[in-house]
């Protein structure tokens, strides 16, 4: 949907602005920043849950019997370790081993994935994709057909459960099924952008503003409340997620990102784009990294502050925030390989005063319950 | 309501006259648009200032926010108590998170600010 200025607007828009929410435009798209307020927000999601509408996210239909060979070719991971109703994180290599976005692949069934991508690369991903040559498959931009809400933290089940007949506790990290909630037909994806447990579910954009209100109506006394776009970036920014355009985008390679551990160099899986230049950072390792940093000193690292070593400027904050569930100051940031190991001491400019910071261990934060066997068996990513 | 003692600025400041001192803060409405408050920074006991001049800056998790004296004049205290609990901006902005005390270089100048009812017409119009 279009306004009159021209900014998107999510089927959820009305309810929105109808709650008081303030709104900010983002990737072209008129959204929810914060509620009743971006660090409650941030905490409800750490203690209890969050919903989150997260409708402006692309999704594309790739579907036929070439399926399998044409995401092989233009994905970084190896799709065929899929089986149907499991997802699985990914990316769009270019030659140089950067980025086109990074994506999340869904097999529905051995001929019919779905990919969704970032609202903000929508058209862009979609021309790259048809410019690839793409054989015996159908390709379609289908985003205007779903809306996404995202019901995240550790509650999540316990909120979901009454609606649904699914079995939550079964449905494994980063697979979904399709199924009614309140007798909405969606698919529910045991999938996130927080770092904590929970569910991203497709919902036919009709419905969705009947399913927000009745999650938010029966969640309300298990501490679920609405959370905005603000949230969600301090959130994924603490369990160390990356944000495209931020933290990696067309000029950094995957392996640079870390994200070495979502690109497959198997013999069965055959080439993509940049598959040459990423096999030799992995070997040799990349010339810079994208590592996290804490501030030791009294200030906040925003996007784009020059980062110091020993007063050489050797790169720059990528995304920096006041982390709310650890009270700290932290940040991404791309630094020479030699200077990545953690303890390094780095400097970071914020309004010309350098003040200290060390690079850490990340993830900044690791949800409490993630090493108990109930997870321990479908943590498959790292 | 924005308290009736106080005189207001464009960019949302506020100050109240105490014989030749004023003190100095962000209003109601500012504090909203910043959203929650995390970090303050606010200038060295002594420092002189000209009105309008950028006297520290205020952050919030998403945005930076510079801070302009409505006063021309000499700091006298910095409110320490602030920078260790910004998050007092939010909660109350007309009072325990009042930044700085300046000996006015022109206590008649203050005058010339809005009042509660203009500042309250300002933000309105502001805000469309």
């Amino acid at each position: 949907m279009e306004s009159a200025t021209g900014m998107r607007k999510t089927p959820l828009n009305a309810v929105h602005r109808a709650s008081g929410a303030k709104m900010v435009p983002f990737g072209g798209w008129d959204m929810p920043v914060e509620y009743s307020g971006l660090i409650s927000e941030h905490m409800a999601v750490r203690k209890a849950a969050g919903l989150f509408d997260v409708s402006h996210m692309g999704e594309f239909e790739v579907e036929g019997p070439g399926a399998l060979p044409f995401l092989q070719r233009v994905t970084a991971n190896d799709v065929a370790r899929l089986v149907d109703g499991q997802a699985q994180y990914s990316a769009l290599p270019m030659p140089s081993g950067a980025p086109v976005d990074d994506v999340i692949v869904y097999r529905r069934a051995a001929d019919r994935y779905l990919l969704v991508v970032n609202a903000g690369n929508i058209e862009k991903d979609f021309r790259w994709l048809q410019e690839q040559g793409p054989q015996d498959v159908t390709l379609r931009n289908r985003s205007d057909d779903y809306a996404l809400i995202a019901l995240q933290g550790p509650r999540a089940q316990e909120i979901l459960r009454p609606l649904t007949t699914l079995d939550l506790g079964g449905l494994k990290y980063y697979h979904f099924a399709d199924v009614e909630v309140d007798s909405h037909p969606v698919t529910v994806s045991r999938t996130g952008y927080t770092g904590e447990d929970g569910f991203e579910i497709f919902v036919p954009p009709a419905q969705v503003e009947a399913l927000w209100k009745r999650l938010l109506e029966t969640g309300g006394e298990k501490g679920l409340v609405p959370a905005g776009l603000g949230a969600r970036d301090t959130l994924r920014l603490e369990a160390r997620m990356c944000l495209y355009g931020q933290d990696m985008d067309e000029t950094t390679s995957l392996i640079e990102a870390g994200l070495g551990w979502i690109v497959s160099f198997d013999e069965a899986k055959g080439d993509f784009p940049g598959r040459a230049v990423l096999a030799e950072q992995k070997k040799n390792g990349p010339p810079r990294k994208l590592v996290g940093f804490e501030v030791t000193g009294r200030g906040i690292a925003r996007h784009g502050y020059p980062v110091l070593v020993h007063d050489e400027r050797v790169g720059e904050v990528t995304s920096g925030t006041y982390a709310p569930f650890l009270q700290k100051n932290i940040g991404l940031c791309y630094v020479p390989a030699t200077r990545a190991a953690v303890g390094t001491e780095l400097a970071i400019d914020i309004r010309e005063r350098k003040v200290p910071a060390r690079v850490v261990p990340t993830p900044f934060y690791k949800r409490p319950d993630k090493a108990a066997p109930s997870h321990a068996t479908t943590v498959t990513t790292t | 309501m924005d308290p009736a003692n106080l005189k207001y600025t464009k960019d949302h400041e506020w100050v109240r006259v105490e014989g030749e001192h004023g003190i100095v803060g962000i209003t109601d409405y500012a504090q909203k648009q910043l959203g929650d408050v995390v970090y303050v920074e606010l200038p060295d006991v002594g420092r002189k200032l000209k009105e309008h001049e950028t006297f520290g800056t205020v952050e919030s998790v998403k945005a930076v926010s510079e801070l302009f004296s409505p006063v021309a004049g000499e700091v006298v205290e910095a409110n320490a108590a602030l920078v260790q609990s910004p998050e007092a901006i939010n909660a109350d902005p007309y009072g325990k998170a009042w930044m700085i005390k300046v000996r006015l270089a022109d206590p008649k100048a203050v005058a010339a600010l809005m009042d509660a009812g203009a500042y309250q017409k300002y933000v309105e119009s502001e805000a469309k």
